[in-house]
């Protein structure tokens, strides 16, 4: 263990309750700390979202707004022409996006389940070291396997585009859903397994019928992860996809920088289109999104 | 018959995942260095036409000689430092601000935690404006903005400096991950008990010397965490870089750009030779770290 975060459910974090610390000051007194809180807050506020005034502003400006004079104002006329011309343009790739990331996370999340079970809860000589061994997995910068990697999709005669997208996700995105799953069995009371087996039941019936019926918060917090990172991914996508065949974000790329004249409103509407999904889960499941980062972080 | 009881279903579960990775991680590594040592530059080389002659470690030579990849390796040490200072900073300091419960904390926490949502591409596109060079009359984004609000002077070329262009494009990084290390020091700070602060107090400590002497050595696990992980990203650096400069840019490449940029002319041995270099520079920083937490847990 490495932080003190308990992983993967901590809706605690997540709801920002901490766990048993009532007002120790009394709310409405004034104080200078106080005061200099919430000015970083608000400033820091502003920071942030400066980058969302300029994406949801410009993506709504016709081409009258686009001097440079006008850079900062808001649209003397709003339109939705960016819009759609962004989703004209990228539309396809968007559909492609959810046909990949789709399957994707559905295989990694079964596969790391089975393997945080068996290493959770089967101990052998060496488990630890073979989970460390996955582990590793997840730290290694791809681009040290990416020629190989590209050269045995070749020889394997895995179509370019989705179908190769699929396969190297699920296969790099076993070590981290391996870790939030065997974390998350870890937390499980052995009772409840033994009793299976006292019951007579081997480890395939166990799993299948104990521990996956209690394994529903994981898979929600790995599938959001693995949804997330496939969707976001643009390394992969530029080495085993074109635009013709590719997710959203190489899609997005090309359009952002293809042209020779940039049209900033068509290609931040692009940004806000291509990132809706990941931003809608965020905001829908935000709790278990953050456990997925959570428990991202914390190894062993 | 009782080992195979014993040992099939666990092993059934598992084999799957042990023989993918151990292919497509430690095989692919091991093919990558393979490459990475022969005169593999060109085309029909890679396509495996032409025949390769093994050269030792004549391209690591070569490369780390050429005054184009240093230049990489001083970028990406300049774009770690900022970024880590950066995520590390703020993220700690919005963590100390709402670690205590206050109005509205849980809304500045989701939106400082938001960019975290969204791909690199996504907001390359809006931070391709924001970080526009252009200077003066034709000014768009910050500097624009430094021209609206009386801060000419503040107007720079961005990532169009040589030297320091590459931490402008830290910047956005920095937009996109303080939130994240944010989460992290929050979940670190409400693992500290209450009662370790009480007793701080009672014995009379200022409350300097409590974060000194209680509170900072509470959350050393989770800042090593984060420095790993963000330290870790940072090293990967690719997909800003695509998005806001062009791959071909001199001023912000970095070792992953290269990697790409070698590929895209087939010239492999390079390539992978790049690769294997990254994954020299971060196992050296992961390996320790696995070790290390493996050990703590052995010792739990």
């Amino acid at each position: 263990m490495t932080t003190a975060v308990p992983a993967p459910a901590p809706v605690d974090v997540a709801a920002g309750r901490p766990v048993s610390a009532p007002e120790r000051r009394p709310a409405s007194r004034f104080s200078v700390g106080r005061t200099l809180k919430y000015a970083i807050l608000l400033v820091s506020l502003v920071l942030v979202l400066i980058p969302v005034y300029v994406l949801i502003v410009t993506s709504f400006k016709g081409p009258g707004d686009a001097t440079p004079a006008r850079a900062w104002a808001l649209p003397q006329l709003w339109t939705m022409d960016n819009w759609t011309a962004a989703w004209e343009t990228l539309s396809p790739s968007l559909f492609r996006s959810v046909q990949m990331v789709v399957p994707a996370s559905i295989i990694s999340a079964f596969l790391g389940s089975m393997n945080g079970f068996v290493l959770s809860r089967w101990s052998f000589r060496g488990a630890n070291i073979v989970f460390t061994l996955i582990l590793f997995g997840m730290f290694i910068p791809y681009q040290a396997v990416m020629i190989p990697l590209l050269q045995l999709m070749l020889g394997l005669d895995v179509p370019s585009g989705i179908p190769s997208l699929i396969l190297v996700h699920v296969i790099y995105g076993i070590p981290i859903t391996t870790l939030i799953f065997r974390n998350y069995y870890e937390s499980v009371p052995k009772e409840l397994i033994e009793a299976a087996r006292v019951d007579g039941a081997g480890m395939l019936r166990t799993y299948v019928s104990v521990v996956l019926p209690i394994s529903i918060p994981s898979f929600v917090v790995v599938l959001i992860w693995q949804f997330t990172s496939a969707w976001n991914d643009f390394l992969f996508a530029v080495f085993f996809s074109s635009s013709q065949n590719g997710p959203v974000t190489l899609a997005l790329n090309n359009l952002a920088n293809g042209a020779l004249l940039q049209n900033y409103g068509v290609s931040m509407s692009g940004a806000l289109l291509a990132s809706l999904p990941t931003l809608l889960v965020y905001i829908v499941l935000g709790k278990y999104f953050i456990g997925g980062l959570m428990s991202g972080s914390v190894k062993g | 018959m009782k080992t195979v009881k014993r040992w099939g279903p666990p092993l059934l579960l598992l084999t799957p995942s042990l023989i993918l990775i151990a292919v497509f991680v430690y095989g692919l590594i091991a093919v990558n260095f393979q490459t990475s040592f022969t005169d593999s530059h060109t085309a029909p080389q890679a396509t495996g036409v032409m025949p390769t002659v093994f050269v030792g470690l004549e391209n690591y030579a070569a490369l780390l000689g050429s005054e184009a990849f240093q230049h990489s390796l001083k970028n990406l040490l300049l774009y770690t430092a900022v970024f880590l200072v950066g995520t590390m900073v703020i993220g700690f300091v919005w963590a100390w601000v709402l670690e205590r419960p206050a109005k509205g904390e849980g809304f500045f926490r989701s939106v400082f935690l938001f960019p975290m949502a969204v791909s690199f591409i996504a907001s390359g596109v809006v931070w391709r404006w924001l970080l526009n060079s252009n200077e003066g009359e034709s000014a768009l984004g910050l500097n624009r903005l430094f021209q609206i609000v009386g801060l000419d002077f503040l107007q720079n070329p961005w990532w169009n400096n040589v030297t320091w262009g590459i931490a402008a494009i830290a910047i956005p990084a920095i937009w996109q991950l303080s939130g994240y290390v944010m989460a992290l020091f929050l979940a670190g700070f409400r693992g500290i008990p209450d009662e370790l602060r009480e007793a701080g107090r009672i014995d009379g400590a200022s409350e300097w010397q409590l974060y000194r002497h209680v509170i900072f050595p509470q959350l050393s696990p989770v800042a090593l965490s984060a420095l790993i992980i963000i330290g870790h990203m940072s090293l990967k650096a690719f997909d800003l870089i695509m998005s806001i400069s062009k791959p071909a840019n001199y001023q912000t490449k970095v070792p992953a750009v290269d990697m790409y940029v070698f590929k895209s002319s087939f010239d492999y041995a390079n390539s992978a030779a790049v690769g294997a270099i990254l994954l020299i520079i971060v196992a050296l920083l992961i390996i320790p770290y696995l070790v290390y937490t493996s050990r703590k847990e052995g010792g739990r």
